[in-house]
C-alpha cells in the first residue's frame, strides 16, 4: 500500500525524526489559514504548496510552488487543487490533486551552505535483510544517479536482531561529508528513520532530499513510504490511511471480491488461478498476437461467483476484444468451475466479445464438455498450446 | 533417489486441525505420505486423523521421531510455527502459509540462520517426492516417479509444467515449490544445487517470475557447476513495472529483475529458456535426448 508525503511524515514526525513541517487541505481557503499556522509555530514566512498524489516527480508537472506571501498560498493552492497533474510517474492521463500540503519554507539562509542527501530503508531481498541505500546526491533522480555514479550510492545492512548500531550511523554521517552539530543530528535521523520503518511495516521508506539547512538541522523534505500489505492487519491506523481515489476503479472493485486485480492496457481480458499462472497467462497471449488487458488472479477459489465478478470487472474495459479464462484444477476440479463458468455467462447476458475457457487437471475432459454441450459461444481448449491457437485465430 | 522429502519422511502438521491442515493432512496420507502427527496448541493428547496431537512441535518429535514439518498456521502466527520448528530441530519445515509480514520473515531468517533446518516456502505449495511423498497442496495425481526435478516460484504454474512432463512420459524426482514472497528460506540456486547434486535427477526444470535475483544467481552457479541440463522460464514477460503481480515478490524493481533481463542471463548461462510456457515439456525432452 502507498500512502501520501503528508502521512508518512506524520509517522516520521511519531517516531523522532526532524521533518519540514506542514498542514494539509483541500481548498485555497484552508490554505491561507495553514499559513498563518505554520507562521506562528515555525516562523517562517515562505511557504511551499505540494500536491498530494502518490506519485514522484511532481515538482516537474507544476504540483510544487513556492508561496511568498499569503496572497501568493491562496493563488497557487488554488492552482494545484482540482488539477490534473501530469508528472513521469502518472502517465499521460495524470492525477487529479485534492489534497496540497502548505509546508514551511526550509531553504532559507543562513551561515553555512545547505545540502541535500538522498537515504532510503528497504528490504534487500537478496540477503532477507533490510538496508539503509544513501548518497551525498540528494534532490535528484537516484536511479540516474545508480546508473551515472554507482560510486556515489552506499549501503548499510542492519542486522535484524540488533537494529542499526551507532558505528553505522556515524559512517553513514561521515560517509556524507558531515561533522559536528549536523553529523551528530544526522546519526540521530538514521536512527528515527529505521524506526519509523519498524514502525508501519515499511517495505521502503525514501526520504530524497535529506536536507542539512543553513543553520546545521537535518531534516526530511519529502517522503515516499511503501507499506507491506500482509501486515496492514496489525497496523489499524496506518490500514486508514489508504487512499482510494488514488487507485484503479476496477482494481478497488476486484478487491471487495477478494480478487488479485491489475489493469493493463492490452486487449484480452485473462482470469487464471495462482499469480505465476496468471503472469505466464499473459504472456501466452502477447506470444499470440494479443496484449494482455489485465493481471487477474482468482485464487484457489474458481467458483461461479468469482468468475461472475471477474468476468464484470474484465467486460467493464472497452477495450477488451477477447477473453481467456485458464484454470489448472488441482484440488477444484475443471468439471465444477466449467459448470460455474457457464452459470456466470448466463447471468452476465449479453457477452459481445468471444471468451477461451481452458480447463486442464482433475476431470478435464468432463469440464471441456460441459463447456462445449452449454450452446454458448464459448471456445474450449485443454492444453495451454490450444488456448494460445484459439487466441491467436480470434485476436488476429 | 529425491531430495527433501520421500518415503523414509516422518511428517508432522502444524496448524494440524485447521480447516486447511485437516483437508491437506487427509490429501497427504492418502497419496500414502507417511504423516505421524500433528500440532495444534491447546489440543495436545487428542486424537485427529486417527493420529496424535501435541501442543508443541518438541513433545511431537519427542514422540514421533519426526523430521519434517508442514506448516497450514495462519499469517499471523506462522513465523513462530517455522522458528517452533527449527528450534525443534526439525530438518525440513515447509511453509505453506501465504500472507506472512516480511518483517517476520526477517526474524525467521536471522533465527534459523546456521541451524540445521532448511526452510522451504512460506506462500508454496510444498515439496512432493512422486510415489514417495506428498508434502504440500499439489495435486499428486498430475506426478509420475522419474527423473526430472522441477524448482519454482509458483503452484498453479509448476502443476502446469509437471502435468506436460508427465503426459511426455517424464516423470519427476522432486519437485520443489519455493514459494512468491520477496523473504523466502530455500532460493531457486539452493533447490538447483540439491537437485545437480541427487544422483537420480537427469535434467532440471526451473520456473521464475519478475523480482529479485534468484534465478540469474542460480544460473550463474548452473554456468560454472552444472551437470545437468536445465530449462527455465521466468513468468511476467508483459508485467509492467513497480506493479505487484499477485505474489509479494512478483514485482519489477528496476533493470535487471524483469523476465527479459532474466532469461538473457540465464540463456547466456547456457540454460534452455522458453519464451512460452506451453512449450517447457517439449523442451525438456528435447534437451534430454542430446
Amino acid at each position: 500500500m502507498n500512502i501520501h508525503e503528508y502521512q508518512a511524515k506524520s509517522i516520521l514526525k511519531q517516531n523522532g525524526v526532524t521533518i519540514q513541517e506542514g498542514i494539509v487541505v483541500s481548498s485555497p481557503n484552508e490554505a491561507v489559514i495553514a499559513a498563518k499556522e505554520l507562521q506562528k509555530l515555525t516562523g517562517t514566512s515562505w511557504w511551499v504548496i505540494k500536491a498530494q498524489i502518490h506519485a514522484g516527480g511532481r515538482g516537474k508537472g507544476g504540483g510544487v510552488k513556492l508561496a511568498k506571501s499569503l496572497d501568493e498560498v491562496k493563488e497557487i493552492a488554488g492552482q494545484i487543487i482540482g488539477m490534473q497533474l501530469v508528472t513521469p510517474q502518472t502517465g499521460p492521463a495524470g492525477k487529479q490533486v485534492h489534497k496540497v500540503l502548505v509546508a514551511q519554507d526550509v531553504y532559507y539562509p543562513g551561515s553555512v551552505e545547505k545540502e541535500e542527501f538522498y537515504m532510503s530503508i528497504l528490504l534487500d531481498r537478496r540477503s532477507g535483510k533490510n538496508v539503509v541505500m544513501y548518497s551525498p546526491d540528494g534532490g535528484v533522480d537516484i536511479e540516474e544517479v545508480a546508473a551515472t555514479r554507482p560510486d556515489r550510492i552506499f549501503r548499510e545492512p542492519i542486522d535484524p536482531a540488533l537494529g542499526i548500531l551507532p558505528f553505522q550511523t556515524r559512517r553513514i554521517a561521515y560517509n556524507l561529508g558531515l561533522s559536528g552539530k549536523a553529523a551528530s543530528e544526522m546519526t540521530r535521523f538514521v536512527r528515527s528513520l529505521y524506526q519509523s520503518y519498524l514502525f508501519c511495516d515499511a517495505s521502503l521508506f525514501e526520504i530524497n532530499p535529506v536536507l542539512k539547512t543553513t543553520d546545521e538541522k537535518i531534516l526530511a523534505v519529502d517522503a515516499k513510504v511503501n507499506i507491506d500489505d500482509n501486515a496492514l492487519y496489525r497496523h489499524p491506523e496506518i490500514a486508514a490511511m489508504r487512499d482510494i481515489s488514488e487507485e484503479d476503479a476496477a482494481e478497488v472493485e476486484a478487491g471487495k471480491n477478494d480478487l488479485n486485480f491489475v489493469k493493463l492496457d492490452g486487449n484480452v481480458g485473462c482470469m487464471v488461478n495462482g499469480a505465476g499462472l496468471a503472469m505466464a497467462t499473459m504472456d501466452i497471449i502477447k506470444l499470440s498476437g494479443g496484449d494482455p488487458a489485465n493481471f487477474l488472479d482468482v485464487g484457489g477459489g474458481a467458483n461461479a461467483q468469482t468468475v461472475e465478478a471477474g468476468l464484470k470487472i474484465i467486460l467493464s474495459d472497452e477495450n477488451v476484444k477477447a477473453v481467456l479464462i485458464n484454470i489448472f484444477g488441482g484440488i477444484v476440479r475443471c468439471d465444477r468451475v466449467a459448470n460455474g463458468v457457464v452459470e456466470a455467462y448466463k447471468k452476465l447476458g449479453n457477452i459481445n466479445v468471444p471468451v477461451i475457457v481452458r480447463l486442464q487437471g482433475t476431470n478435464a475432459q468432463e469440464g471441456k464438455d460441459v463447456i462445449d454441450n452449454s450452446g454458448l459461444k464459448v471456445y474450449s481448449a485443454i492444453t495451454l498450446e490450444e488456448a494460445a491457437q484459439l487466441v491467436k485465430s480470434l485476436v488476429n | 533417489m529425491s531430495v527433501l522429502v520421500d518415503n523414509n519422511s516422518k511428517i508432522i502438521v502444524q496448524g494440524f486441525t485447521g480447516g486447511e491442515g485437516t483437508f491437506h493432512a487427509g490429501q497427504m496420507m492418502e497419496y500414502g505420505t507417511n504423516v505421524v502427527g500433528g500440532v495444534t496448541p491447546g489440543k495436545g493428547g487428542t486424537m485427529h486423523l486417527g493420529l496424535p496431537v501435541f501442543d508443541t512441535v518438541q513433545m511431537a518429535v519427542e514422540n514421533t521421531g519426526a523430521d519434517t514439518s508442514v506448516i497450514f498456521v495462519p499469517p499471523a502466527f506462522a513465523a513462530d510455527a517455522i522458528m517452533e520448528a527449527a528450534d525443534a530441530g526439525i530438518k525440513v519445515i515447509i511453509a505453506i502459509t501465504e500472507g506472512i509480514p516480511v518483517a517476520d520473515m526477517i526474524t525467521v531468517k536471522a533465527f534459523i540462520d546456521g541451524k540445521e533446518s532448511i526452510l522451504i516456502g512460506p506462500n508454496c505449495p510444498g515439496v512432493i517426492s512422486p510415489g514417495k511423498a506428498k508434502v504440500g497442496i499439489m495435486p499428486g495425481f498430475i506426478h509420475k516417479e522419474g527423473r526430472i526435478g522441477v524448482v519454482s516460484r509458483s503452484g498453479t504454474l509448476t502443476y502446469e509444467a509437471v502435468d506436460q512432463l508427465t503426459k511426455l512420459g517424464l516423470g519427476q524426482s522432486t519437485c520443489i515449490g519455493i514459494g512468491g514472497d520477496p523473504v523466502i528460506g530455500t532460493t531457486t540456486l539452493d533447490a538447483v544445487k540439491l537437485l545437480m547434486n541427487d544422483p537420480e535427477t537427469e535434467g532440471i526444470i526451473m520456473i521464475g517470475e519478475i523480482g529479485g535475483s534468484m534465478e540469474t544467481d542460480a544460473a550463474r552457479w548452473v554456468k560454472e557447476h552444472g551437470t545437468k541440463p536445465v530449462v527455465g522460464f521466468i513468468a511476467g514477460q508483459t508485467a509492467p513495472p513497480g506493479r505487484r503481480m499477485g505474489h509479494a515478490g512478483a514485482i519489477v524493481g528496476g533493470k535487471d529483475d524483469t523476465a527479459a533481463a532474466k532469461m538473457k542471463i540465464m540463456k547466456e548461462c547456457g540454460i534452455h529458456v522458453v519464451d512460452n510456457p506451453a512449450h517447457l515439456g517439449t523442451t525438456m525432452q528435447k534437451a534430454m535426448k542430446k
